[in-house]
């Protein structure tokens, strides 16, 4: 078998292995056992994607050609993490406490949430990342080629531009395929990708073995030692190293810029980021990570030119050593290395991109497509997966036509530092938003524009190659002959290396034009507000409001929410706030702060833009006060923070006579229905009894009945006396359960069978539809069967008797949660008015005024009967119809008296 | 020429026990069985005599009572007030909003018929 | 919490803390300087640097910078991390109780 059978064998395997790993994380991280997954090490581990194919292979190009100039790419990073303490920790304290999604919801929420920078810094980002996607693929298919080459059974040259096409392919739909499958499961980019980061932490162990194995390969077995092999370093063409300072100064910054700025990286550092101390282990285990990444670069550049042919590609030495050396099992290693780097890459990048196009792009069009906004019909939840699911494929997509255009070569090469450049565009907004309370959105705005024009004009398009945008001409004498606008020497200055000339240019008008803009325009409210938030954040973390409730509807807020957090999330997060409000139920009154951490959340899933938007729709017009005004132009922390003590005070305040309001209603409430209690005894007996008395006279006294007259009395008395029984029943049953003087008779079994007992005995006749899950129902419990059936039937048979859509539908919903079993029976009539959701457990209350029989009592008793099994009877709001949600413990733990 | 009855009552039993009675004594016995359009049917159906409950689905008894008497054509129209809470409160209630007569439930039929005479005969 | 509180009587050792932050700000402008500065003055032209002196250098430097950052590190020192734990996102273990 040939080497390039094996080696395909060995990649494959070496992929299922990756896709076991983040599918066992996922599963780990599901049973909420994860805390390893949690560990500073996984999190320094999944940083090193800033160490991609390009650093993989063409570092040791790079020092071919020229000498120790690679370093500058690793110092930058390396000396930003080392200073973590001045800008990184608050990058991650602002992503983690404005659950910011990416380097574009960031710098749009920093600017008063707007959604034209986040659009401009989107596309700036894909513009910048697609050639880079294409360089990784190109690294792939460049080194299956050179194995391709070193395999004496492959046929030489068989196709060779049809087969690395398909190549690239294929990893491109493979790669698309796996971050489809682990990067978008859960749809809040705050809750961790484990599966990928923990892929990713596999492939930077890999790539990092691999790059070593090589070195210590080359330096002890190929070099004879370490003193030997810097002795041959500098009897090499490499021995003199002759500096371009100004490279070597303006690379270490640009790749400190990068290393803040790209989307991938923002996505590792700050979005994954879920322990902020993390950063302390990162802070030098990160330096430590591309040293070792560069350490062995520079013999392994010298024993390749040394020991292959002239004229072989650089690039790919750290294959072709060890493979001319025969040492197929190291090269096989160091490709896995390299396609670790390319593969790890390609997944976070993509990931990066695809929330920020999703969130910034599709979502706003599809919302304004809607029209209501929040209002819409329908799933949010799944459009925004569906959305960032399309994005990712087509950002794999761009990549590889990227790939194809441009035929790879040598113009795809130098695109690495291009593609910074790009990105370090974001650098000045960024920075200056957070350590800079006078930036404005349209100082931001201008500084991208005219840094990113000048970078496009300067660098990409020149980039792609000459004539194939740009024509020879304008690279040599200007656009219309216009001297000083020539690519390479805008504004007559020529002579500066092409990089660093972009760079330059580019840099210094962004942050002029960020600069001047900003001082001499005035920022809006909402702009003040997210600035002092972002600059302050160590400050005062209790964050100013950006709403004022009181109009917004709790109800609709639910229903949005549950659309796009999903229900379980959403109910989890309004019940949350409704007991920290001290109030009891889902609905939290819509106060401020309230608001403002529901718009947080939801930020989580579709960015703050959107989110904010979408709050605004239904809580409607103004958003900023008089009072956050103020807060905004108090200048100095202590006032701040008095204040912020006060706030706390009367929130405090505010929350005791909260509680003592609801507690006064439902002792008013509860007083009056004592009284009435009596009167409806009185009723409910005398109604079946005036009945019984009034036929039970006439059979008596009225001669010439019917025989049929005589049954049809008979069986009304009959009738009537058993609902008297039943009657009697229910509130002696009532009235045990009320002392606590029931006895339990607990069996174990399934939830299915009490369900089917429930629905067999509720159903008879009748038009509801009942819609289960049997899946979800085959949960062993141990509780009182008769007991927990008799709630169900309840239930049901409320539903059959109150759900007044035309065709009555009951959903039977069953979930386990924090080790409670939960049953949602919701219908799809018109609910239940908020105003009766506290009464309607009361005794004798009725939902409206409909005779359906009961007395009244259904209610009342299954919350008994609940509280008696251990768990809980509830209204659900915002369902549609009316809903009831059962929760029983999965382990008994029930209330015995 | 008989005399007709409006039974405005929401339970079928009662409703149905009352007609039998009066029936057998010669009335005409109309039946109503909310409160919601009680007033309209009492217009419509323009009775003799009305029997009204006082717990009626969508509208309370006194509710249509105190209307009836506000009009200037029902305004002497007999009505028996028929309830099943007998506490004195609800009869001072029924008396002030104008009852003709006020019965609690359960009744004997033999009240009822000649309840419903003495009315007539007024 | 991660921090002593900051005015105890431990007067001393609270002092030599915040000196040692200050070097832990400092870390990086020594690693700009070291790093980026000292090889901008080096043999420039026609000879150029020892390109392994220059990695000696380099990499000597780079490796002082992850040990030193790592004893700061494992010091603790970053003065305000959570001082009053203000709001923060809640951890997926705290969402659904109830």
């Amino acid at each position: 078998m040939g080497s390039l059978n094996v080696l395909i064998v060995v990649c494959l395997s070496y992929v299922a292995a990756l896709f076991a790993v983040a599918f066992a994380a996922e599963r780990v991280a599901l049973r909420g056992r994860a805390h390893w997954l949690h560990s500073p090490l996984v999190y320094t581990l999944s940083l090193s994607i800033y160490c991609t194919a390009w650093t993989f292979y063409g570092a040791v190009g790079n020092a071919a050609r020229s000498g120790l100039e690679y370093l500058t790419i690793y110092i930058g990073p390396s000396l930003v993490m080392i200073g973590w303490l001045w800008g990184v920790r608050k990058v991650v304290r602002i992503g983690r406490s404005q659950r910011i999604t990416s380097v574009a919801d960031l710098i749009s929420s920093r600017y008063g949430k707007s959604n034209l920078l986040a659009v401009l810094v989107t596309i700036l980002a894909v513009v910048g990342t697609t050639p880079y996607i294409a360089l990784q693929l190109q690294s792939v298919v460049e080194s299956f080629a050179s194995f391709a080459a070193a395999d004496p059974e492959s046929v030489p040259g068989a196709g060779r531009g049809g087969d690395s096409a398909s190549t690239a392919l294929w990893v491109a739909a493979g790669l698309a395929f796996f971050t489809v499958l682990f990067g978008t499961r859960n749809l809040d980019a705050n809750e961790r990708h484990h599966g990928v980061v923990m892929a990713i932490a596999v492939e930077a162990v890999v790539k990092l073995v691999a790059l070593l194995a090589v070195g210590i390969f080359v330096v002890w077995g190929v070099g004879g030692g370490v003193s030997e092999t810097l002795a041959r370093i500098d009897a090499s063409q490499l021995g003199h190293w002759q500096m371009a300072s100004s490279r070597w100064s303006g690379l270490i910054f640009l790749s400190a810029a990068a290393f803040l700025c790209l989307p991938r990286m923002f996505q590792v550092l700050v979005v994954e980021n879920d322990n902020e101390t993390h950063l302390r282990t990162a802070s030098w285990a990160f330096p430590a990570y591309v040293m070792l990444m560069s350490l062995f670069v520079v013999p392994i550049a010298v024993t390749g030119l040394e020991l292959l042919p002239a004229g072989s590609n650089p690039d790919l030495f750290v294959l072709t050593v060890p493979l001319s050396q025969g040492r197929e099992g190291l090269a096989t290693l160091s490709f896995l290395g390299g396609f670790s780097s390319a593969t790890s890459m390609v997944i976070v990048a993509s990931i990066a991109l695809s929330t920020m196009v999703s969130n910034h792009v599709v979502m706003p069009i599809w919302l304004r497509a809607h029209g209501g906004g929040a209002t819409v019909s329908g799933d949010v939840r799944n459009v925004v997966l569906l959305a960032r699911r399309l994005s990712i494929v087509g950002v794999l997509l761009l990549g590889y036509f990227y790939y194809r255009v441009s035929g790879g070569g040598a113009a795809l090469a130098s695109i690495g530092l291009i593609s910074f450049s790009g990105v370090a565009q974001f650098l000045p907004a960024l920075l200056g938003g957070i350590f800079w309370r006078g930036a404005t959105r349209l100082g931001a705005l201008s500084g991208l524009i005219v840094g990113s024009a000048i970078w496009l004009w300067s660098l990409f398009l020149p980039s792609v190659g000459t004539g194939v945008i740009l024509p020879a001409s304008v690279l040599e004498f200007g656009p219309f002959g216009m001297w000083w606008l020539r690519p390479h020497g805008l504004f007559g200055i020529t002579g500066l290396d092409p990089l660093i000339h972009g760079v330059f240019w580019s840099m210094l008008c962004n942050t002029t034009a960020f600069f001047l803009v900003s001082v001499f325009t005035f920022p809006s409210p909402m702009e003040r507000l997210q600035g002092a938030q972002f600059v302050n954040v160590f400050a005062h973390s209790t964050a100013p409001q950006g709403w004022q409730g009181g109009a917004a509807q709790s109800e609709d807020l639910m229903i949005m929410a549950q659309r796009i957090l999903g229900a379980g999330q959403a109910q989890a997060l309004f019940q949350d706030e409704a007991r920290r409000q001290g109030l009891a139920g889902f609905l939290p009154e819509p106060s401020a702060g309230f608001l403002q951490r529901l718009e947080r959340e939801l930020s989580g899933s579709v960015g703050a833009a959107t989110a904010h938007a979408m709050v605004g729709q239904i809580v409607g017009g103004a958003s900023v006060s008089v009072e956050e005004l103020m807060a905004v132009a108090d200048e100095t922390a202590q006032i701040m923070e008095y204040s912020s003590q006060l706030e706390t005070k009367s929130e405090e305040l505010a929350r005791s006579a909260r509680q003592l309001r609801a507690v006064n209603e439902k002792l008013t409430q509860i007083s009056v229905q004592k009284d009435a209690f009596l009167s409806q005894i009185s009723h409910e007996l005398r109604t079946p009894m005036t009945s019984v008395r009034a036929f039970s006279e006439i059979l008596r006294d009225t001669d010439g009945l019917t025989g049929a007259e005589r049954a049809k009395y008979a069986s009304i008395i009959h009738d009537e006396a058993l609902r008297l029984t039943r009657l009697l029943d229910d509130l002696l049953d009532l009235s045990v359960l009320e002392n606590g003087q029931v006895s339990l008779n607990i069996r174990s079994g399934t939830l299915a069978e009490v369900l089917d007992r429930a629905v067999s005995t509720a159903v008879q006749g009748g038009r509801l539809t009942i819609l289960r899950e049997p899946d979800n129902e085959m949960i062993a419990i141990e509780t009182d069967f008769d007991r927990l059936a008799q709630v169900f039937i309840n239930l049901i048979a409320n539903a059959q008797k109150y759900c007044d859509a035309a065709d009555p539908v009951l959903t039977l919903a069953v979930q386990r949660r924090d080790g409670l079993i939960i049953v949602d029976f919701i219908d799809n009539g018109s609910g239940i008015d908020a105003d009766m959701h506290g009464l309607i457990f009361e005794k004798f209350s009725r939902v409206g005024h409909h005779k359906a029989g009961g007395a009244g009592l259904g209610l009342a008793i299954c919350r008994e009967v609940m509280a008696r099994l251990g768990g809980a009877v509830a209204y659900l709001p915002g369902q549609g119809g009316a809903a009831f949600r059962v929760s029983l413990p999965e382990k008994p733990a029930i209330a015995t008296q | 020429m008989s005399k007709t009855v409006l039974v405005i009552e929401d339970e079928p039993n009662i409703s149905e026990a009352i007609g039998f009675i009066l029936s057998r004594d010669g009335w005409r016995v109309a039946n109503h069985f909310n409160g919601v359009d009680a007033v309209e049917a009492v217009r419509t159906r323009n009775p003799d005599l009305v029997i009204l409950d006082v717990m009626l689905p969508g509208r309370s008894g006194y509710d249509i009572l105190q209307e009836l008497r506000a009009s200037a054509t029902t305004a002497d129209l007999p009505v028996l007030l028929l309830t099943a809470r007998g506490q004195s409160k609800d009869r001072e209630l029924a008396e002030s909003y104008g009852a003709s007569r006020f019965m609690t439930k359960p009744f004997s039929n033999a009240e009822v018929l000649e309840a419903v005479r003495d009315l007539a005969r007024d | 919490m991660v921090d002593v509180p900051r005015q105890v009587f431990l007067d001393h050792r609270t002092y030599r803390r915040r000196r040692l932050a200050d070097l832990a700000r400092v870390l990086p402008v020594i690693g700009m300087v070291l790093l980026l500065m000292v090889p901008l003055f080096w043999v420039q032209g026609a000879g150029g640097t020892v390109t392994s002196h220059a990695i000696l250098w380099l990499f000597g430097v780079w490796a002082g910078l992850v040990v030193l950052a790592a004893w700061l590190a494992s010091r603790r020192l970053e003065p305000e991390v959570d001082p009053k734990s203000g709001p923060r996102p809640l951890l997926s273990d705290e969402r659904g109780r109830g």
